[in-house]
């Protein structure tokens, strides 16, 4: 399993990279002009998107730094034991959709100190793989395009990202017991 | 919403540290963050410009539109706004497709180039996010992962006896994911339509 898994993601780009100059050649497409012309916008976007990360990225840190999250954590534990989630996890659990990097780096820290094998490594290893960083993306995505209104659209994914954790949860207690 | 939670992750942060009596992590907290934000920026910029080029090869190879119409059935029931052989349809199916075999390094700049396309349709104001916009944000953000790559890394480097064994339960929390963000756009849509 793990052979097929690694070998698909081994191969995805670099067959995408064989695949698309080769069919753009046999259609009489100038692959070089083609390319450079694409790639010309791609140094503005890229720049366009800094005021919008930095803007989240202060807040962020700041929140995580003042140990403001670490009481979030305690005052939620209650609540947690009720649906059989670990204190483990909540920081994971919070930290997912702001930050992908400081997200990875407390699964990281929880499959280290548990063990990858544990209840609350797997659970963990889960709510990694199965959720994106909500608040990044948007940041990024709507920041790229000039678009300060966002509508429900927070609402909808932090209700999706809810989901996944509670599904998370759910599922890792159905299968690997605890 | 943002506005709410950028203001209270501040105001919190800066009167947590200040009664914990360690004001000064915030300003270096505050100057980390901004330094992420510019270096995430910059690194994007290759990656970036290489995924434009390569997809206005696959555009002009008529790949991108092969592909959109494979899954055109989906995509139209999702984006009704979206017209059927638009270049936006094209970077949604291929930002998504990246999503779902793990690749976000792919993903991302396909995602934007969406976004750009998705603005081009944006009827209303160009500064507040339209209705297909949010749909392609719910599903990017909830999208069914097949192959979730980094975590099996970690899993492995930790002597994991089996580090895919997460690949059943991840798939299974997506896909309730993904479920509930369709119907959670198309119901905060609704309430929003009504709300002016």
């Amino acid at each position: 399993m793990f052979g097929i898994v690694s070998d698909l993601s081994r191969w995805a780009i670099p067959i995408v990279l064989l695949l698309v100059p080769l069919i753009a050649a046999a259609r009489k497409v100038n692959v070089f002009e083609t390319f450079v012309e694409g790639a010309e916008a791609g140094f503005a976007t890229a720049i366009k998107t800094i005021p919008y990360l930095v803007a989240m990225l202060v807040a962020v840190s700041v929140f995580r730094a003042s140990g403001a999250l670490d009481y979030m954590v305690v005052l939620f534990s209650p609540v947690l034991s009720a649906i059989g989630m670990p204190a483990e996890v909540l920081p994971h659990a919070i930290m997912r959709p702001l930050s992908g990097g400081a997200a990875l780096g407390i699964a990281t820290d929880v499959v280290k100190t548990n063990g990858p094998d544990s209840f609350i490594g797997r659970l963990v290893s889960t709510m990694q793989g199965s959720s994106d960083t909500t608040f990044y993306v948007l940041t990024l995505y709507f920041g790229s395009v000039g678009i300060s209104r966002y509508r429900y659209s927070i609402f909808s994914g932090l209700t999706a990202d809810f989901t996944t954790l509670i599904a998370s949860i759910y599922v890792c207690h159905k299968v690997f017991g605890s | 919403m943002v506005n709410f939670v950028w203001l209270g992750m501040m105001v919190i942060g800066v009167l947590v540290a200040g009664f914990n009596g360690h004001i000064e992590v915030v300003t270096k907290a505050a100057l980390e963050g901004a330094q992420i934000g510019v270096q995430v920026a910059l690194d994007l910029i290759a990656i970036i410009t290489f995924w434009l080029g390569i997809m206005k090869l696959a555009e002009a190879a008529g790949l991108v539109r092969a592909l959109a119409r494979l899954v055109q059935p989906v995509t139209t029931f999702l984006f009704p706004s979206v017209p059927r052989e638009h270049p936006a349809m094209g970077a949604i199916v291929m930002n998504l497709s990246a999503n779902i075999l793990g690749l976000g390094n792919a993903a991302t700049p396909m995602g934007l180039i969406a976004m750009q396309e998705l603005q081009k349709l944006n009827r209303g104001d160009p500064k507040t996010a339209s209705d297909a916009m949010c749909t392609f944000l719910a599903l990017n953000t909830s999208c069914i992962t097949l192959i979730p790559t980094t975590i099996i890394g970690i899993r492995l480097i930790y002597g994991s006896a089996d580090p895919t064994e997460i690949v059943g339960t991840t798939v299974f929390a997506t896909a309730a994911g993904m479920t509930v963000a369709i119907s959670a756009d198309r119901l905060f849509r609704y309430i929003y339509s009504r709300g002016r």
